[in-house]
């Protein structure tokens, strides 16, 4: 992408992305994918995060399901790193913690195929600027 | 996909747990077997919701109901109104403390709101290393109003009146350092980020950069353009390689996007960013230390005035912020001082983020508005202390601050309410305490922190920090006096007067704070040489209770110093003036004889 020149640009920039973020944030598109974020900061690297999120990239090709894994920063879930967050296509986001590799695949074979919760899931319990 | 319709969760955390969630649980997955609906039904044990004081807590999901203080004895009732007939249970709703009013959508809960995400925005939420995702949540568009629609004078006005006051420690207002900078002639101006965070426990400023470094970048170029300065300096630690990472790919981000450079957003406002690297030394995380190490030289503190506003690094005026203070500027500007000042409390704005440790739940970050009380944030937020243990105290402010007490609890906490109670904000690390911890080995523990980090330039903190550090020592060995004590308050205060900078003037706070509010701790390891929490060894006695011991000869022979001796088959004694406490004894005996006095 060239060089943004004036408040104009940045705005249909963000435009152009709303569509693509729009997913992440309301998953309202049933067309949609399954959204994967895995808490990437130091706190969750140490715990083994970038493993996990290998593995949830790889398996998801393996087993043929349509999914986008992106890494973001700190949950602020520190006590249960790994932590992630996953949002079904038309579901509110959930997000899971103390996910090593095994619990990544019962992540995959419960939740993301059959809607079926599985152990480690942390309330989120906070408000954010938008809706303030 | 899905082929559950609903989820009914149940809080699996500690203080739930204690009440009786686990059979809950149990009773709800064999009623629900019991009525055919474990095919469409799920019932499952979540993480802790955190609003311990009402568990055990139970959401069902997809319509958000909470229901609070629910019992096995509820299950049954859950089961047939709600999940089969779709009718809510009124009197399980959590009813709202204000207006009596039963809640069925927890989103509407007064306990979801406790926590407001201002600085920690996008932490958790986009890819750091991804420009787009930051433009999508209206990143840059603070800068581009400020850069074609404000003018600096106005964009500082805008600050002021915000509110916002240095999330570092001190507390100064943000767009009052800005004026006083943007007043100073000259024809170089240097905009600092500190990012030096150096308070054991405390962490929001990595995540913030780790999370969300365009926010700090955005920032920068703000203060850049109300200083009129064209070049950002950002002080790291190198102890934190990965915010490192994250910073540079944004900076380099935001320079192919023309976001940095010569000519940012084509209005010919120039302003670009280069990192410094510190060592990670605690000292430098003072405005003066720091610019001088970014210098190249001894990380030390001057004298202020000259503050670095008007005189800097390499002589020039410098505007030192903090990076969580940095990463609320973009927010107040898009969405308006006005809002800004509505968050809070009266001469404190906005939010704070603290860092959760010690003894509590749930350890994390947390963000919440000025002037939310202690007791929400550890038991409505934090999910209560570890192991059902009772609440000692909380530590703010690092080894700057102090201890606060179980009267501060309903205190709301803002800069100016912590530094009444003899503690301060500081970058906002939380250390939660039981009452298995001693409050004179936490205030020696400070002082050891203090000690190494001092840099030694002035001699209050050079020298007096070590004595107090001694005193305290002397007091956790039993061999204190009530002079001792005498000694540590006064000591404290002539530190707090004559020490030259921050540091020194308030690495007494932590011996202050606890003889203040545990006094009787203090009076117990002199006069009775007891240390109630059993953290001060030197205090300890261990003892075999002659009745219990049967003379296996277990204890004697792990003791590593032969303390203790005694015929097989008869009692055994524990001599004290060898015993090292190291409790290998109680350890190893099965006859619970030996306990700990």
């Amino acid at each position: 992408m060239g060089q943004v020149k004036s408040l104009a640009d940045l705005r249909k920039i963000k435009e152009d992305l709303q569509g693509k973020m729009s997913l992440r944030e309301n998953s309202n598109n049933p067309e949609s994918l399954v959204q994967i974020r895995v808490a990437m900061a130091t706190c969750g690297i140490a715990s083994g995060a970038k493993q996990v999120m290998e593995f949830f990239i790889e398996e998801f090709d393996k087993r043929n399901i349509q999914a986008v894994v992106t890494q973001t920063g700190c949950m602020g879930y520190c006590f249960a790193e790994p932590t992630i967050e996953v949002t079904l296509p038309g579901q509110a986001p959930v997000v899971f913690g103390y996910v090593d590799t095994k619990k990544a695949d019962d992540i995959i074979e419960k939740y993301v195929k059959n809607g079926e919760l599985v152990d480690g899931i942390i309330p989120v319990n906070y408000e954010t600027i938008e809706k303030k | 996909m899905s082929k559950y319709k609903m989820h009914v969760l149940v809080c699996g955390g500690t203080g739930c747990h204690a009440s009786e969630s686990d059979q809950l649980l149990e009773d709800l997955k064999t009623i629900v077997t019991e009525k055919g609906l474990d095919s469409e039904v799920q019932v499952i044990a979540t993480g802790c919701f955190g609003f311990c004081e009402k568990g055990p807590i139970v959401k069902i999901m997809p319509d958000n109901t909470f229901y609070t203080q629910v019992t096995p004895a509820d299950a049954r009732e859950i089961v047939d109104e709600h999940l089969i007939k779709g009718r809510k249970i009124n009197r399980l709703l959590y009813v709202d403390p204000e207006n009596q009013e039963h809640i069925a959508d927890s989103k509407h809960m007064g306990f979801y709101k406790k926590q407001l995400r201002i600085a920690l925005r996008n932490c958790g939420f986009i890819d750091p290393e991804n420009i787009d995702e930051y433009i999508s949540r209206d990143g840059y568009e603070a800068l581009a109003k400020c850069l074609t629609e404000m003018t600096p004078q106005q964009v500082i006005e805008e600050m002021k009146k915000s509110g916002l006051r240095g999330r570092g420690g001190g507390g100064f207002s943000t767009g009052l350092k800005w004026e006083i900078t943007s007043k100073s002639v000259s024809d170089v101006k240097y905009v600092v980020c500190n990012a030096d965070e150096g308070d054991p426990g405390a962490f929001m400023d990595r995540s913030i950069l780790e999370g969300d470094p365009h926010s700090v970048i955005e920032a920068m170029a703000i203060c850049g353009y109300c200083i009129g300065s064209s070049i950002g300096l950002v002080y790291i630690r190198a102890e934190y390689p990965l915010a490192i990472d994250r910073l540079k790919t944004a900076i380099a981000q935001a320079r192919e996007y023309g976001l940095l450079g010569n000519n940012v957003l084509d209005t010919g406002f120039a302003f670009d960013l280069e990192l410094r690297y510190g060592a990670g030394a605690f000292v430098c995380g003072e405005e003066t230390a720091l610019i001088h190490s970014m210098e190249g030289l001894r990380g030390e503190p001057t004298v202020k005035p000259p503050f670095p506003s008007v005189s800097g690094y390499y002589g020039k005026p410098t505007n030192v912020n903090n990076v969580e203070t940095f990463a609320n500027v973009p927010v107040i500007i898009n969405k308006g001082a006005d809002w800004f000042a509505s968050i809070g409390s009266e001469n404190s704005k906005g939010t704070k983020v603290f860092a959760l440790a010690g003894k509590i739940n749930n350890v994390g970050l947390i963000e919440v508005p000025m002037g939310t009380t202690l007791r929400e944030v550890i038991y409505e937020i934090g999910g209560g202390i570890k192991d059902g243990k009772k609440f000692k105290a909380v530590q703010t402010g690092g080894p700057s601050g102090g201890c606060l007490t179980e009267k501060h609890l309903d205190s709301p906490i803002d800069y100016d309410n912590l530094i009444a109670a003899g503690s301060m904000m500081g970058s906002g690390g939380m250390i939660v305490m039981d009452e298995d911890d001693c409050m004179v080995s936490i205030a020696k523990f400070y002082l050891d922190f203090t000690v190494e980090e001092s840099c030694g330039k002035c001699a209050p903190c050079r020298i007096g920090n070590k004595r107090l550090y001694e005193i305290l020592d002397k007091l956790t060995q039993g061999k204190g006096t009530r002079e001792d004590i005498d000694s540590l308050r006064n000591l404290s205060h002539v530190i707090k007067d004559t020490a030259l900078c921050g540091l020194g003037q308030t690495s007494p706070n932590p011996v202050l704070s606890t003889i203040e509010n545990f006094w009787d701790e203090y009076i117990e390891h002199v006069d009775e040489k007891k240390c109630r929490s059993g953290q001060c060894k030197a205090l300890l006695q261990y003892i075999i209770e002659p009745e219990n011991c049967v003379g296996c000869t277990a204890c004697a022979r792990n003791c590593p110093v032969n303390a203790i001796y005694g015929e097989r088959k008869g009692v055994h004694v524990i001599d004290q003036v060898t015993c090292i406490k190291c409790g290998a004894c109680l350890e190893k005996c099965k006859f619970n004889a030996v306990f700990i006095k």
